[in-house]
């Protein structure tokens, strides 16, 4: 299509109109850009960030590399002390940590209702025994306390709620959503696991924006056990952090061809992480996408008017050139070449703004939403790919309305003759 | 001498909806190898569109154009800008300088077009300038340079690439008296080393220093003054 010569006649009068034309309006079109650069992949990538830190705070809390669970027809995962002793012979394994799991009732006003007809404060709701050394280990559990203190090993009697078990943090005043009212550190509830009650003294408050942590109870694994009047240590689920350099399905391998499946569910966490969250990814991706594309056609417009102007103000040295021997070809990839400067150098500034700026600020502080920390995801691929179509949007556009006025007649160009 | 241009039976009619305004009628006219032909004529005798005409800006109506031997009207656009480049020169009444370039680059445009380096297009240019007495504008821009500068830059470019007929409209109608002359004489040094040129102009003056007048009036050949019998024997 372009030989050559073409290519750097083009380059030549491409280049020294940019630099020899305002530097004010080159400023305002690489800004304009750059911002539709980030309006590309800033916005689908916060939306996309919402969900990821979702997932990452599932992951981080509760699922870590692998959690295995029980089969679904069985109460727990048999054979525990066995997959268990299989986990720490397992050299690419860092951390687990084996939980407890039961249903059981928490009372608040057990002594404070003065009448049968007042509501007890009481909710069902899961409670874990945990070894709390191991579970921080796996979960950093203790990095999610609001109020209190974590559980010690010896610490009997005391409890550890979920925030969205207590009224002060999840304030809805709905029949499905029962919570204990009045509840701070130091308050005694009653705990009771099949029938077996006990008073404890709450001693810490967790909040995670994760559930699966933020609807559930802890006490240590010993009292859990006890209560349960389970003697086979026999657990509910075991999270396991793997090393980092090791692949969660093929250790998950290494846990199968080991037999763990004939007793549990191994789950790697992409497995094992609510589907619902894909869901909402695939969701706000493409609402990010409709947001990005009307930023990607108001750039384009821009860019058609600025070229358009250009060319049409510049219309008789246009015809000159065409008349001293500049094919039209030549000209029209000289305007391809300028909106092309434009869109790599907006591109430039937009890739270090994201990466270099946004993606380690938004790390290192992120976006506090209701149910996640939000981030900003901006994968390499589906970024490179942001910017080919911007490029490729940005060349059409000063390409189109330099053809309009290129193919115009030479001399009725450079006549100023519509 | 032959001849390096060979017009016959040119019309030009412009046509606007349904009015049409016929500009040439039927003019036939040959150019000869290294002359320096003038049209001359009173404003809207046809006189610039006959020019246009010749240089392949604009296509006749009707009639024939043979340029170095070649029927330049069965050229498609893209042959024509080759063969313009190829052939011929342009120096436009307003210049027409590249406002981006500078007096150098847009002298070197041509050959570039040509394919020569740049680096030695631009030498090339700045010797044709230092030629013209323009040495110390070579980087000036043509917003930097004055109408009579403007001028030897656009004949420099015009020239750069040795084509084979320098086509001249009205170039001297935006100078002064001094610039004016500086551009003739130019014109002139040019032709007396075998350059054919083609100007159009209204200045009898300047007319009477070419070798032949072409005059003109209402879209026909009116008159015509051979001033150098020696040189068009």
């Amino acid at each position: 299509m372009f030989d050559l010569k073409s290519i750097k006649v083009a380059w030549f009068l491409g280049y020294r109109q940019l630099v020899r034309s305002s530097w004010w309006s080159n400023l305002l079109i690489v800004l304009i850009m750059v911002l539709t650069f980030l309006n590309l992949v800033v916005i689908s990538g916060l939306l996309v960030g919402l969900i990821q830190g979702a997932s990452n705070a599932v992951k981080e809390n509760y699922i870590a590399d692998i959690i295995i669970t029980k089969l679904p027809e069985k109460s727990f995962i048999e054979n525990s002390p066995k997959i268990i002793n299989i986990i720490e012979n397992t050299p690419q394994v860092e951390s687990y940590t084996a939980r407890y799991i039961t249903s059981g009732t928490l009372e608040s006003n057990y002594k404070d209702r003065s009448n049968f007809d007042e509501n007890p404060g009481r909710v069902s709701t899961i409670i874990a025994g945990i070894d709390p050394h191991k579970e921080d280990t796996v979960t950093g559990i203790k990095d999610n306390l609001i109020e209190g203190d974590f559980l010690e090993k010896d610490d009997f009697d005391k409890i550890v709620l979920g925030a969205f078990l207590l009224e002060k943090y999840l304030n809805i005043d709905s029949p499905g959503f029962l919570v204990l009212k009045d509840i701070k550190i130091g308050s005694k509830i009653r705990v009771d696991i099949n029938g077996n009650t006990r008073e404890m003294i709450v001693k810490g408050i967790l909040k995670s924006k994760t559930d699966e942590i933020d609807r559930r109870a802890f006490i240590v694994d010993s009292q859990l056990r006890s209560m349960m009047g389970r003697d086979d240590n026999n657990v509910g689920e075991i999270s396991i952090r793997i090393q980092p350099d090791q692949d969660p399905n093929f250790v998950k391998g290494i846990f199968i061809k080991n037999g763990v499946d004939e007793f549990a569910k191994v789950q790697t966490f992409e497995e094992g992480r609510p589907k619902f969250l894909d869901d909402i990814t695939k969701t706000f991706n493409l609402l990010g996408t409709i947001i990005s594309s009307i930023g990607l056609a108001v750039a384009a417009i821009t860019v058609f008017i600025v070229i358009f102007i250009n060319a049409i103000t510049r219309r008789k040295y246009i015809g000159i050139m065409k008349a001293i021997g500049v094919n039209g070809k030549t000209l029209e990839l000289s305007y391809i070449i300028q909106s092309l400067v434009y869109a790599i150098i907006g591109s430039i500034i937009g890739l270090f703004v994201v990466y270099v700026i946004l993606i380690p600020y938004v790390d290192a502080n992120p976006i506090n939403f209701p149910f996640s920390d939000g981030i900003l995801v901006a994968p390499i691929l589906s970024t490179s790919i942001r910017v080919a179509i911007l490029i490729v949007v940005t060349a059409l556009a000063g390409y189109i309305p330099s053809r309009i006025i290129i193919r115009k007649n030479t001399l009725n160009s450079i006549l100023g003759r519509n | 001498m032959k001849n390096i241009i060979e017009a016959k039976g040119i019309v030009k009619t412009f046509v606007s909806g349904k009015i049409e305004t016929p500009v040439l009628k039927g003019v036939d006219i040959n150019v000869k190898e290294g002359e320096f032909l003038s049209i001359m004529g009173r404003s809207g005798a046809g006189k610039s569109t006959l020019m246009y005409q010749l240089s392949l800006l604009d296509d006749p109506t009707d009639g024939q154009i043979h340029v170095d031997g070649t029927d330049v009207l069965s050229l498609n656009n893209r042959e024509k800008t080759l063969f313009r480049l190829n052939h011929l020169g342009y120096v436009f009444q307003d210049y027409a300088l590249v406002p981006e370039l500078t007096a150098a680059e847009n002298v070197a445009l041509p050959l570039l077009l040509r394919g020569i380096p740049q680096t030695v297009a631009i030498e090339k240019a700045i010797d044709m300038l230092h030629k013209l007495g323009l040495e110390r504008q070579v980087k000036n821009l043509p917003s930097q340079l004055s109408g009579g500068e403007q001028q030897r830059v656009s004949v420099a470019r015009a020239i750069i690439d040795e084509p084979k007929i320098i086509f001249s409209d009205e170039p001297t109608a935006n100078l002064d008296a001094e610039s004016a002359r500086v551009v003739i004489d130019l014109l002139k040094d040019l032709n007396k080393k075998g350059q054919t040129i083609v100007m159009v102009t209204h200045e009898e003056e300047y007319g009477k220093e070419t070798d032949r007048i072409v005059r003109l009036s209402d879209g026909k050949i009116e008159s015509e003054e051979i001033i150098n019998h020696q040189k068009l024997r």
